[in-house]
């Protein structure tokens, strides 16, 4: 399977992360190998294995429905670069 | 051409959890920003989730009350997508495996229709913060409270073919999850939202139409409104030779319409895969058989129950049952009143009901409580006020006078009883003759005139049935 250079730059906009546009072909092909290499393993037999989920073959534990946490607030927006009213704020997003 | 609609809803639902979802802060409401948002709810580096249990108790009860398959191992996943009040840059969410599978359920959708919705699935997931876009120059304001609040999120199949149908499936959604006490159902709060999707074939198509999905309805008058501009919207544009694109869609109370949100080929791409800081939830038999031997009685069951006890009919036990507070009040009425069941449900449904809408007040504000009302049932039924008087006293129950016997004793409204009538009878047919031989001679429309006159004589004191009766021997020939 062999990624386009749109793919890149959709997969890098999907993440968030600015990408230099000469970097593109080499992601390509560095990104396509890797789908290469599941295609590899999607030729293994699996019918009859149940998908797994979790590499721990063990059970969420259930915790009990408490309240522990305290407010904190004062020392998460010491490092938060602004907050203002007790809102964290942001650059302006609006959908 | 004749159309067909067609909808599938997704309801939110927020759980009635202490705690969150993942971590151990507070969901209460209304708490100041971000003082419930702990280090787990705002995605700091190195935090692991806490999955809290009563949130898959709470959805397995959802589950069993709609017949739905309960998965013994379910698993979480991860909804990828950026936004400032999702800090950790995913949703946990379900998706390959969600904790509820597929159901069925009953709805009311008039007087004389009942309709079988099909349920899809039911799955467990935390909640995003709030953006406050105001008030801050150029800035957005977060408040991450709400994050990581627990969620059932209740997807239907697409079964319903009108607003009104999407209505009173909403509204059985709401009483369930209220009865069952799995939420609080507070729809001014958020904690009961929906999005619907929306589409529309030629009658008789049998493939579906391009749906657009309407986003964050949160009353039963929005929703109702919302669809039925939509249908309307997609119906206008395929007759003037346009086609509906799949898309997101924002409806906008104020102007009754609904706007593009996203494009199909603007929308996110979630990029789904199991989450690996949760291990699957395994749900024993003994856990589901735990569960199913705490369920309350349900709206259904109710409904049947005030049918076979008090010989009530369909629609009158399906609205009485519709919602805790409803059954609740007509039971405690109908227990105030020695067990008159149906005296209690007309009272409720008639006197009752048009005086809250009067007064635009919902049943937990009536001045008239259950007590109140089955007071009073108890002494028309007993003849101790007449249906007239009856009304009277309601009314002063209505403005806090006090109960149905200190009413009537303060305004001295006793029934007038026989030995009283008798001699105002006598009066009234000894002084109007002609009317007397007119009633004789066949003309017994007449005898609404004596009525009349007796009702007026006793100041509307008297009981009818008992007046109708004196009256009859009295100007028998």
């Amino acid at each position: 399977m062999s990624l386009q250079a749109d793919d890149v730059k959709n997969i890098a906009h999907l993440a968030r992360i600015a990408i230099d546009e000469n970097d593109i072909p080499e992601y390509a092909k560095n990104l396509s190998k890797i789908l290469d290499f599941v295609d590899q393993l999607n030729q293994a037999d699996t019918d009859g294995v149940e998908p797994m989920a979790h590499p721990l073959d063990m059970a969420q534990r259930l915790r009990v429905d408490e309240v522990t946490e305290v407010d904190q607030r004062e020392k998460f927006q010491s490092i938060s670069p602004k907050v203002e009213a007790g809102l964290f704020l942001v650059p302006k997003v609006i959908e | 051409m004749e159309w067909e609609v067609v909808i599938g809803l997704e309801i939110h639902v927020q759980l009635a959890c202490k705690s969150k979802i993942f971590s151990g802060a507070s969901t209460a409401f209304g708490a100041e920003p971000n003082t419930q948002a702990c280090a787990v709810d705002l995605g700091l580096p190195g935090v692991l989730p806490v999955f809290n249990g009563e949130a898959a108790k709470m959805s397995i009860k959802f589950g069993l009350a709609c017949g739905c398959e309960i998965a013994q191992r379910s698993i979480f996943a991860r909804k990828n997508y950026f936004y400032p009040d999702l800090p950790k840059g995913y949703q946990t969410s379900q998706y390959e495996i969600p904790i509820v599978g597929k159901g069925q359920i009953e709805i009311q959708v008039d007087e004389n229709t009942t309709k079988v919705v099909g349920i899809t699935r039911a799955h467990m997931e935390e909640d995003a913060g709030k953006s406050l876009h105001e008030d801050f120059a150029g800035m957005t304001g977060i408040d991450l409270n709400r994050a990581g609040t627990p969620l059932l999120e209740i997807v239907s199949e697409p079964d319903m073919r009108s607003a009104k149908e999407a209505v009173a499936y909403m509204r059985k959604i709401h009483s369930l999850v209220r009865y069952l006490g799995i939420s609080d159902g507070n729809m001014q709060e958020g904690s009961f939202r929906c999005d619907a999707n929306v589409s529309v074939r030629p009658m008789g198509q049998k493939e579906f139409g391009t749906r657009a999905e309407i986003k964050n309805l949160n009353s039963f008058k929005f929703i109702e409104k919302a669809i039925n501009v939509e249908v309307e919207r997609q119906i206008d544009l395929i007759e003037a030779g346009g086609e509906v694109v799949q898309e997101t869609r924002l409806y906008d109370s104020d102007k009754d319409e609904t706007r593009s949100m996203r494009t199909k080929e603007e929308a996110n791409d979630y990029r789904y895969f199991p989450c690996p800081d949760l291990l699957p939830v395994v749900i024993s038999d003994e856990v589901v058989t735990e569960i199913q031997g705490s369920m309350p009685e349900l709206p259904d069951e109710k409904k049947a129950r005030f049918m076979e006890q008090f010989d009530l009919g369909s629609y009158d036990a399906s609205l009485l049952s519709s919602s805790v507070e409803s059954a609740g009040y007509f039971e405690k009425a109908v227990d105030a009143s020695g067990g008159e069941g149906k005296l209690c449900a007309n009272w409720i449904m008639g006197e009752l009901q048009a005086s809250l809408n009067r007064e635009d007040m919902e049943l937990e504000q009536s001045p008239v409580t259950p007590d109140l009302l089955g007071g009073l049932v108890k002494k028309i039924k007993d003849k101790s006020v007449t249906s007239k008087i009856a009304k009277k006293v309601f009314e002063a129950m209505w403005n806090d006078e006090g109960t149905a016997d200190e009413i009537v004793e303060k305004y001295g409204w006793k029934p007038a009883d026989a030995s009283e009538i008798e001699p105002i009878i006598d009066e009234i047919i000894a002084n109007n003759q002609a009317q007397v031989e007119q009633y004789r001679s066949g003309k017994e429309k007449v005898f609404g005139f004596f009525v009349g006159q007796v009702m007026k004589a006793t100041k509307g004191q008297a009981d009818p049935a008992q007046v109708n009766q004196l009256l009859k021997s009295k100007l028998a020939p």
